[in-house]
């Protein structure tokens, strides 16, 4: 926000609008997302004496980093304009499996590592696949791989918990270099690499442009089955490394985790600025709104207020950032 | 002359209705051929499935004598058909210079790994729309806040910024004031003496009569008349798009129009 040409200082409007856009352009940021975190963080500090802590902010950035990863698989999807309801399944999925593949057979650590991510890409390539062969409404395949994969975690586990990883594996959700948790620096570590491929390659930018206009994207020349297939593939891959972060910080494979986790998901991408019907979206905004998630829930967490309350306050916000951006969008187009 | 571009037999139904039967069409380096017919006649149709967006049921396309039949719409293009479409098919939020190369970003290399040199895209597609006279509020705003003309300029940038060997027009003109109709027409005499083939599909007959060599007529799915501009009238080219029916009085309203 101090990026304003000196040059050029205008009245506040201005000052807003240029700054909208430097970020929008630079950084592909939404403004009014960053005021809410700053809004929501002031009052949580406020309201609670332990909110600007460090190990608090640890906190916060540690039970965002699940969150967040989702958040960027979310991201890409929509963007791209597809659905991914499967999310959250994929990633209970993903840990179960990997606890399963480390306790069960007994696999060494970099072998039940790969087993965790490969079943969420597994996953996400089943979505793709029949997406974009079968034609089958992305809405409606990945509605049915959120049965599916559920269940199927279910299965592999009986129902149970899968207890007692391997210690290596282990420490990548619970080891902290430096003070910092692990799963913190994986998630910014992911977070840095997917903000890099979705701005400024051609593969981000194809991504992009096929969510705006699938035709127009065609005709450029670009793959549009195979870049589909892609997208969905890599965002169950990414399902699978939330599903890591999990059940290693937890210990366990649990086939209950990650119940729901698709709509913190989407929200937090929604909040960032991603366009639900494709086009717009980058990983930075979608940091912001996954951050924005993260500090509601961490804060309402120090205010004590039942998580029941929590999964309708998450809820409300998604509607919300949906209304708020389609209000927009009208007010735009009737200039 | 030997051309550039040949198709020959090319046939299409969707499904029970049969769109194009048998049609043939060549286009010379540096020749101009207009495509006119009834709406619906099959035109667009056709230049989709020389671009590869459509695949026909019978025929054959070849460019320079190369058989294209089986090219994806990406390798089409980068051997140089190009086309601008009825509907413009731009990516609405993204802005000029990501629309102009889309699906052929310019990249540089980081570390071995290549980045979209957004730098190189926005200069390019600034000379490019300079090039055209084409008068766009901003380059780096998403297209879908400019007018139909601006964006129809759009359109036309990204097709000739390749370095292309045919292009087709599909209505270029349809959403342009009168002084920018008459760039995109000079516009076309320009890619005519730099040997490029074009394609122009148009409804306004004066237009076409104007900047082409010959006049391909398609009615009801048939290339119904292959006529020389030079030669051939207002008159001869109405009366091959309504059917061969006389129709005098039509083509003296057109030629007031
Ligand atoms: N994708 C499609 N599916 C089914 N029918 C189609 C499709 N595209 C075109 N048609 C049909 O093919 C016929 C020819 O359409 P086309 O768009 O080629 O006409 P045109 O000559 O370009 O007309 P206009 O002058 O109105 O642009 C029409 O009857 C149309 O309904
Ligand atoms: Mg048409």
């Amino acid at each position: 926000m101090t990026s304003t040409d000196p040059t050029q200082q205008g009245a506040a409007p201005n000052l807003w609008m240029r700054t909208h856009s430097v970020l929008i352009e630079r950084l592909h940021i939404r403004l009014e997302s960053l005021v809410v975190l700053l809004v929501l963080a002031t009052t949580m500090a406020i309201l609670s004496p332990y909110f600007l802590s460090v190990s608090n902010f640890m906190n916060i950035l540690l039970a965002t980093s699940t969150i967040g990863v989702l958040a960027i698989a979310a991201t890409y999807v929509l963007s791209s304009g597809g659905l991914d309801l499967s999310l959250g399944s994929v990633m209970g999925l993903s840990g179960v499996v990997g606890a399963a593949v480390a306790v069960k057979l007994g696999a060494p650590t970099p072998v039940a590592v790969v087993a965790t991510i490969a079943a969420g890409a597994a996953a996400g390539l089943v979505n793709g696949l029949v997406i974009t062969r079968a034609f089958v409404p992305a809405f409606i395949v990945t509605l049915g791989m959120l049965g599916i994969a559920r269940g199927l975690a279910l299965v592999i586990s009986d129902g149970r918990v899968i207890y007692g990883l391997p210690k290596a594996m282990v420490y990548l959700g619970q080891g902290r270099p430096m003070g910092i948790p692990m799963p913190v620096i994986i998630f910014l570590g992911t977070a840095v690499v997917m903000h890099i491929l979705l701005a400024y390659t051609r593969f981000g930018r194809h991504t992009l442009a096929i969510g705006d206009n699938e035709n127009a994207a065609r005709t450029a020349g670009i793959n549009i089955e195979r870049h589909r297939l892609i997208i969905y593939t890599l965002s169950g891959a990414l399902s699978g490394l939330a599903g890591l972060l999990f059940a290693t910080r937890i210990n366990s494979g649990d086939p209950t985790a990650g119940l729901t986790y698709e709509l913190t998901a989407i929200t937090a991408a929604i909040i960032g600025g991603t366009n639900l019907f494709g086009g717009r979206g980058s990983i930075l905004g979608t940091m912001i709104g996954a951050l924005i998630m993260g500090v509601l829930q961490n804060g309402l967490n120090l205010l004590a207020v039942q998580s029941y309350y929590q999964q309708m306050a998450i809820g409300a916000v998604l509607v919300l950032a949906v209304f708020i951006d389609q209000w927009q969008v009208r007010k735009e187009s009737r200039v | 002359m030997s051309n550039l571009l040949e198709i020959k037999g090319v046939s299409k139904s969707f499904g029970p209705v049969h769109v194009l039967d048998q049609v043939d069409l060549t286009v010379a380096p540096g020749e101009v051929v207009g495509l006119v017919g009834d709406n619906g006649a099959g035109k667009s149709t056709l230049m989709k499935i020389v671009t590869g967006m459509y695949s026909a049921d019978a025929g054959t396309i070849t460019l320079n004598g190369e058989d294209i039949f089986h090219h994806s719409p990406g390798e089409r293009r980068r051997m140089g058909i190009e086309m601008i479409y009825q509907d413009l098919a731009l990516a609405r939020q993204q802005d000029v210079a990501a629309n102009i190369f889309l699906g052929r970003e310019p990249t540089r290399s980081v570390l071995g790994m290549r980045f979209v040199d957004r730098a190189t895209m926005r200069r390019d597609a600034q000379a490019m729309i300079d090039r055209l006279g084409a008068r766009l509020p901003a380059i780096n705003r998403p297209v879908g806040t400019f007018s139909g003309g601006q964006q129809q300029s759009v359109a036309i940038a990204r097709a000739l910024t390749f370095n292309p060997k045919v292009v087709i027009m599909d209505e270029p003109t349809a959403a342009l004031a009168v002084r920018e109709v008459q760039g995109v027409l000079d516009l076309i005499r320009q890619l005519k003496s730099e040997g490029i083939g074009v394609i122009l599909i148009s409804h306004r007959l004066n237009d076409v009569l104007s900047v082409t060599d010959r006049i391909v007529v398609l009615h009801h799915g048939r290339a119904a008349a292959n006529l020389t501009t030079a030669e051939t009238s207002m008159a001869e080219v109405v009366s091959a798009i309504v059917g061969g029916v006389d129709m005098a009085e039509a083509a003296a309203h057109e030629a007031r129009g």
